[in-house]
């Protein structure tokens, strides 16, 4: 078993997707919030495996195009300083801050280096004990126990010139900022496997039952996700809404508990600014003050930023499922991959840049079945 | 959030402090933080995330799922006469 | 041979040992310490008559070869590039071939027979000259399996600090025989795409060169001469409308590429591309899609269907076409955009990476 090629399996796939045409009645719209998840349905062509009447919305699940303004202002702030190594996950050298981007810090002398693990920063803050390393410590909950170990391990090992710039952001508050938003159109979810393997769904059951919707945990193989539709559809059918999990061979209710006692030993949740989103209360990490000295914040006394988010950008509505794209006056015109104004065209799981390849192009036209 | 990929641990051994594991991604190998699955023993497959395993792969509720999935639309043509 | 020169001891002596173990900035600048450079290094590995004379400029008769002398119109294919590849050396290849082989092949895919090359030399200042003369060796060896010959060069040398270790320039002279018309704008409907080999194992070796990700593997560099094996297809037909070798930003920019430049619409089946397990797995575990990873020992061919068959079979027999395959075809719509068939039966579109590749975690 090597749990990925049997979890693409096309007969299955097929399976699943003539279940759903089967027994789906009316129209829904479900959300997926994992930008994992987004790139998947993109790059296998899932949604058009899935009947008309469903409408897949792309979710804040890219912590890339979630993560403030004001923090990616900072970030370029701390990484511009002479003599600090500024570490970050690939996904965030692209994202345009106030102006300009990690990209182009590097380009005028700034030492900006990619990681593929916070641990690998924390190394390189042991061989340069001369320089200041600062890792941007971004991501939801899967990422959390990485980030959090690398802090304890710089403690515990005596480094002192390793800090961290947090941005960590929990999906359940984000769960109940879109159901409780007025004009919310989302019936389903389909929750981010990941971050249930981490957290469990335990915090899930009181949202399903609140707001009256169904949570699938879903996966990240075609498998997975057309499982996590059909499993979402066959509630939203019956009128039922529980929280059940497709993603049984990582995640169970109780969660990872070793993982989630790091977590609370390092963080302490806070209120966190979601771009283009706002405030969304307790929805964020922050190191505890025992781990302070590790804050970059602190550390580079980065207060004062004046961030200016292009007047245009619609990249928070559209990531509450309340605009499409090609709803934005800027999209495709003053707004690409290539000139961004706004994360979601940046990412690659960014709805704005998914939604960029198929424009001009009758596609769902010519090749749907 | 959620790159992660399945992979067999190969080696386990401590450093620096923490548990440590070698990974087998299919012929690739790397290195791997095991400190959150304790109960990990060599042959496991685990979930690893920006090099860290966040959980063990549970073979069995993997076959139980396919075995589902595989036979769905079986089923239902059975009991539905359309 | 030289003659033995006395080792002096005690104070510092101003007259400098002629042996060096490192390049100095004085390698570049003309003099004695030059000359001795080129001697020692540079000319024995390459040396052919024309680089022998050791003028300013190498004098080459581009008169057609017998076989070419009815089938040659004066045309000519020239082509630079420059590397500057880190680290110099890699499973399955170094800077030295990367710089041989991408200019014959940017040659070759003109349908050109590559003949000449020159190399310009860029030596940061404390470079390993045992390092250089690997570099030097590996060019030669490349270069004799492609039958060209390297006839002139060029050597600079600058501060410690201002290049990474070493960049290498080569320009490529090849001839274009008569009747062979091939161009990123020719492709037409109706043709076929055939691929001559696994993709992404260049890119990845590189990484893993780099040592900066942590992965080990068995991955190597695909880089090789594919002027014999463009020989070989453009004897069994003339209707090879486009080649180009897919190297940085892969296969899906070239096919991006030749779709805007032909006006077409390329629709490739996802299960016909073929990707070595080792190199498919390096990709997932760092969030890469093999079809944006650098190669340097394939090429895309763009045929007319009547003669794919054979061009395919032709290009199987040859080392470097093994695993040829078909991978789609050539339609009118949407103009000038890559489609890609999934496994599933969907279709999506296939991009050009927005720049460079960077590993993800979402």
């Amino acid at each position: 078993m090597h749990y990925t090629t049997e979890f693409r399996d096309a007969e299955i796939v097929h399976r699943i997707s003539a279940e759903i045409k089967r027994i789906i009645t009316q129209p829904w719209v479900i959300m997926e919030i994992c930008g994992g998840q987004t790139h998947a349905i993109m790059r296998y062509g899932l949604d058009q495996l899935l009947p008309q009447e469903i409408e897949l919305v792309h979710g804040p699940g890219c912590p890339v195009c979630v993560t403030a303004l004001e923090l990616i202002d900072k970030a370029l702030v701390i990484a511009s300083q002479p003599g600090v190594i500024f570490t970050s996950f690939g996904d965030m050298l692209r994202v345009p801050g106030t102006g300009r981007d990690l990209f182009s810090v590097r380009a005028t002398g700034g030492d900006v280096r990619v990681v593929y693990s916070p641990l690998d920063a924390v190394r390189i803050a042991q061989e340069n004990p001369d320089r200041q390393v600062v890792f941007f410590a971004i991501g939801f909950e899967t990422t959390a126990p990485a980030n959090c170990m690398s802090v304890i391990q710089a403690k515990n090992v005596g480094i002192k010139n390793y800090s961290v710039l947090v941005s960590h952001v929990r999906v359940p508050p984000a769960i109940r900022a879109i159901l409780s938003a007025p004009l919310n159109r989302v019936q389903g979810f389909l929750a981010a496997g990941h971050v249930n393997t981490v957290m469990g769904y335990w915090e899930y059951l009181p949202l399903s039952e609140e707001f009256k919707t169904p949570i699938v945990v879903t996966g990240f193989e075609p498998v997975d996700i057309l499982q996590g539709v059909l499993m979402t559809v066959r509630q939203l059918e019956q009128g039922r809404h529980e929280v059940e999990n497709a993603y049984s061979r990582l995640v169970n209710q109780q969660g990872n508990r070793a993982a989630q006692a790091v977590i609370n030993q390092v963080f302490i949740e806070c209120d966190r600014k979601w771009r283009g989103i706002g405030n969304i209360p307790n929805s964020g990490w922050r190191l505890r003050s025992e781990f302070s000295q590790f804050d970059a914040e602190t550390r580079f006394e980065v207060s004062g930023i004046n961030s200016e988010e292009s007047p245009v950008c619609i990249s928070g509505l559209i990531l509450q499922g309340l605009h499409k794209p090609v709803e934005c006056p800027a999209f495709a015109k003053t707004c690409t991959p290539e000139h961004p104004l706004g994360a979601t065209m940046v990412s690659s799981e960014g709805a704005c840049a998914a939604y960029y390849r198929y424009s001009n192009i009758a596609l769902t036209q010519s090749t749907k079945q | 959030m959620c790159l992660g990929i399945p992979g067999k641990i190969i080696e386990i051994y401590e450093n620096n402090g923490l548990q440590m594991g070698k990974i087998d991604f299919g012929g690739v190998l790397r290195e791997a933080c095991l400190q959150y699955v304790p109960e990990a023993k060599i042959g496991d497959f685990t979930l690893i995330h920006v090099g860290f395993a966040l959980n063990i792969i549970s073979e069995e509720d993997a076959m139980e799922t396919l075995e589902i999935l595989r036979s769905i639309s079986d089923l239902d043509q059975e009991l539905s006469p359309n | 041979m030289e003659a033995e020169i006395p080792f002096f001891e005690g104070p510092s002596c101003p007259i400098p040992l002629p042996h060096h173990e490192r390049i100095l900035i004085g390698h570049g600048s003309g003099g004695k310490m030059s000359h001795d450079l080129i001697m020692q290094v540079f000319n024995p590995p390459f040396s052919n008559p024309i680089l022998d004379q050791g003028d300013d400029s190498g004098i080459v008769s581009i008169l057609p070869r017998n076989s070419l002398a009815s089938t040659w119109n004066g045309q000519l294919a020239i082509s630079t590039d420059s590397h500057v590849v880190w680290p110099l050396f890699f499973a399955g290849g170094d800077i030295g071939k990367l710089a041989v082989c991408g200019t014959v092949n940017d040659v070759a895919m003109m349908g050109a027979k590559p003949l000449y090359l020159t190399a310009g030399f860029i030596l940061e200042e404390g470079l390993d000259i045992d390092l250089l003369q690997k570099v030097v060796s590996s060019m030669q060896t490349a270069a004799q399996e492609a039958g060209v010959t390297i006839i002139a060069g060029d050597t600079k040398v600058v501060q410690k600090g201002k290049a990474d270790s070493l960049y290498i320039n080569t320009t490529g002279v090849g001839i274009l025989p008569e009747g062979i018309e091939i161009s990123g704008k020719n492709a037409q409907v109706g043709d076929v795409v055939i691929l001559s080999g696994p993709i992404g194992a260049h890119g990845m070796a590189v990484l893993e060169a780099r040592q900066e990700l942590g992965f080990e593997s068995q991955i190597q560099s695909d880089v090789a001469p594919l002027n014999h094996l463009v020989h070989e297809m453009l004897n069994q037909s003339h209707r090879i409308h486009v080649l180009r070798d897919p190297t940085r930003g892969g296969l899906a920019t070239t096919l991006n590429e030749i779709a805007q430049q032909s006006q077409v619409s390329i629709l490739i089946d996802e299960m016909a591309i073929p990707v070595d397990p080792a190199v498919a797995m390096a990709c997932e575990m760092l969030g890469f899609d093999p079809l944006y990873v650098a190669n340097e020992g394939k090429l895309v061919a763009i045929v007319e269907k009547n003669d794919s068959l054979k061009v395919l079979d032709a290009m199987r027999q040859s080392r470097y076409g093994r695993g040829a395959v078909i991978i789609g075809e050539i339609h009118s719509d949407p103009r000038g955009r890559v489609l890609m068939r999934t496994s599933f039966g969907s279709t999506r579109v296939m991009d050009m990476p927005s720049g460079e590749l960077l590993p993800r975690i979402c």
